[in-house]
């Protein structure tokens, strides 16, 4: 046995043992930072909410809880939907962007909709997060107790706390409390009007 | 001596300590970090803050022990374990008062601290790596913080906690799968809870005490800096010690306890008489319990966080995103780091250098208390616009710091400490 430290082999063995370490680390290291997605139990409570709309009529909705936030599926009558384009001029955010949605649902305009008959939204009014009413009948002023809607209601939702304003596609009017316009949560509707909120895709058909 | 095992530490004498120096270098630790460490004589009225520090993170400690053997980390329990220790826990409002007091008064010292370091350059060479170990504590503090704020589960928590774990959401690609993995769940719940409360009481405390050991075996090695600015080696007597130096112990010790019995009158005072500071240190809707569906009305962050809130807040948003805010309030806490590298000026102590560094200072000092308080303010009406003046003026004290400070003249710097003694 030679009495010379051969320095590039120990060199070599240090680095290798390093290296051998450090990537037993790193396989360590996944169990620990996976533990911390969502759990099973999180994942299963926050599946996409499926809802049956084809029972809805015109001017009628649906209240449905998804990750603890109540949601509204509303069914708007044809003349209203056709209605939508015309009172940009009132709205703080008529193109919605600055509001909350998946890229879809702003696509689809002033609908807001993936089916223009029927509306889907977080019922959390953005200014401080109470739940706004339905007031879905044009020119009805009157129609949510003891508060006047003004000349020309185009239908849409009221929030009683603070008085936000917001037409049937959820937009909000100018000079209201809200800022932005009521979130649009991913969902997907099928051809049978059912709504799954919480999944851009149609869920998977069980056979 | 006799030769043998004895002779291998010849320290000290017989008895028990004798026999604990032979196997721990006990009384060694103590001349050398202690009794014989020898800090310049001329340290003032700053220089309190260091130790005030390590009070205040002792009854941090403590505090929180106490307080997790009645807390729940449950989003069903925590905050009425909260109540519970308020009210029916014998001195438990004394207990959590000196925790939620502790954690703004750290804030207060450790502020002063690092402002005493921008006074008499104390970042500078052969510094550098003490003031990173400082930065990398106010670093992980800011963290202890905001999680600690989260475990009461009021309202405030739970906004404050969507608020900040949002930022990260802002980040692009990774963002939302980031911001899934911080909460683990989809909303902030209590696995969000109950994590924060791991790192608050374990992980986090465990590494701050660590970096604390490192931030004061870095501040031995190099030895203090003083308010001159100057290196107390250069003239030592025939033992090796300093001609301006005195051991800490005795004399800082006493002068140490003179600073901490006034810390402490101060300390109660708050705790007894203004434990909420006027809703500074204890925000009034963190006494409803967390609602996922009622945001408060105003969100804003508790009083040490909001200068960096205000610039979070300052950038707007464009080409679609936030994260440009997110990058900026970032880049204000990690600029502090490169404070050693960034000013060039030859001397270290504000004594000696010339109107431009004070003023810079002054112009830094005033920002960061003008957008402390923008942030504690609704972005309403002057606050967005002072919010972004102050901003700018708060990078340029850090940006422009290579140029005036390496071509201010400066005034000659005395052989030996000044002042009196």
């Amino acid at each position: 046995m030679s009495d010379v430290v051969d320095h590039s082999r120990r060199r070599l063995l240090t680095a290798a043992t390093v290296g051998t370490g450090a990537i037993g680390v790193a396989f360590v290291a996944i169990p620990f930072l996976s533990s911390w997605q969502p759990s099973a139990r999180a994942k299963a409570l926050g599946a996409p909410v499926e809802v049956d709309a084809s029972k809805l009529e015109a001017g009628q909705m649906l209240k449905v809880v998804w990750r603890g936030q109540p949601v509204y599926v509303v069914r708007r009558t044809k003349a209203v939907v056709d209605g939508l384009g015309g009172h940009d001029g009132l709205l703080a955010d008529p193109k919605s962007d600055d509001s909350t949605q998946p890229d879809y649902i702003k696509e689809s305009g002033a609908v807001r909709a993936r089916n223009p008959e029927y509306w889907v939204g977080l019922a959390v009014c953005t200014h401080l997060g109470c739940s706004p009413l339905g007031a879905f009948e044009p020119n009805n002023a009157l129609q949510v107790a003891g508060t006047d809607l003004g000349a020309n209601w185009p239908g849409g939702f009221y929030c009683p706390c603070h008085g936000s304003k917001y037409d049937i596609s959820g937009r909000v009017f100018k000079a209201m409390p809200a800022p932005k316009n009521l979130t649009v949560p991913p969902y997907s509707i099928s051809a049978d009007l059912r709504v799954a909120i919480g999944a851009s895709d149609a869920p998977k058909k069980v056979s | 001596m006799a030769a043998g095992p004895d002779s291998v530490h010849p320290v000290s004498g017989g008895g028990l300590l004798g026999w604990v120096d032979q196997r721990f270098p006990l009384t060694k630790l103590w001349k050398s970090q202690v009794s014989e460490y020898y800090a310049p004589k001329n340290f003032n009225f700053w220089y309190y803050f260091g130790v005030l520090s390590l009070v205040v993170l002792v009854n941090q400690l403590v505090t929180g022990i106490f307080l997790t053997m009645n807390y729940k980390p449950s989003s069903a329990e925590a905050f009425a374990s909260v109540e519970y220790i308020m009210r029916d826990v014998d001195w438990g409002w004394l207990i959590r008062y000196m925790h939620s007091t502790g954690a703004s008064a750290f804030f207060i010292v450790i502020y002063l601290h690092m402002f005493r370091a921008l006074l008499y350059g104390s970042a500078r060479k052969p510094r550098e790596l003490l003031w990173i170990f400082g930065c990398l504590i106010f670093l992980l503090l800011m963290a202890e913080a905001f999680m600690g704020y989260v475990l009461p589960w009021g309202n405030m928590s739970y906004w404050g906690a969507q608020v900040i774990v949002s930022l990260f959401g802002s980040l692009p690609v990774i963002g939302s799968g980031l911001v899934e993995w911080i909460r683990g769940d989809y909303y902030i719940a209590d696995a969000t809870l109950n994590r924060f409360f791991a790192l608050h009481v374990a992980a986090l405390p465990l590494a701050l005490v660590f970096l604390v050991i490192a931030h004061l075996m870095a501040l031995h090695e190099v030895g203090s800096n003083n308010p001159d600015g100057i290196d107390i080696h250069d003239h030592e007597d025939a033992k090796g010690h300093p001609l301006d130096g005195i051991p800490f112990h005795p004399y800082y010790t006493v002068k140490d306890m003179v600073g901490i019995a006034g810390f402490l009158l101060l300390f109660s005072a708050v705790i007894f008489f203004a434990p909420t500071f006027g809703g500074l240190f204890l925000e009034s809707p963190n006494f409803d319990p967390a609602n996922a569906l009622q945001t408060p009305p105003h969100i804003a962050p508790v009083w040490y966080f909001t200068p960096f809130y205000a610039m979070l807040r300052a950038v707007p948003s464009f080409a679609g995103t936030q994260v440009w805010g997110v990058m900026v309030m970032g880049a204000s806490v990690l600029i502090i780091f490169f404070v050693p590298w960034l000013d060039r000026s030859p001397v270290r102590s504000i004594r000696y250098r010339g109107p431009i560094y004070k003023i810079m200072l002054g112009i830094f000092v005033v920002s960061f208390v003008v957008l402390a308080v923008c942030g504690l303010k609704p972005p309403a009406g002057i606050y967005p616009v002072l919010g972004r003046i102050c901003t700018i003026t708060y990078f340029s004290f850090f940006v422009l710091m290579p140029l005036y400070t390496k071509f201010e003249p400066v005034k000659p710097v005395p052989e030996r400490v000044t002042g009196h003694a």
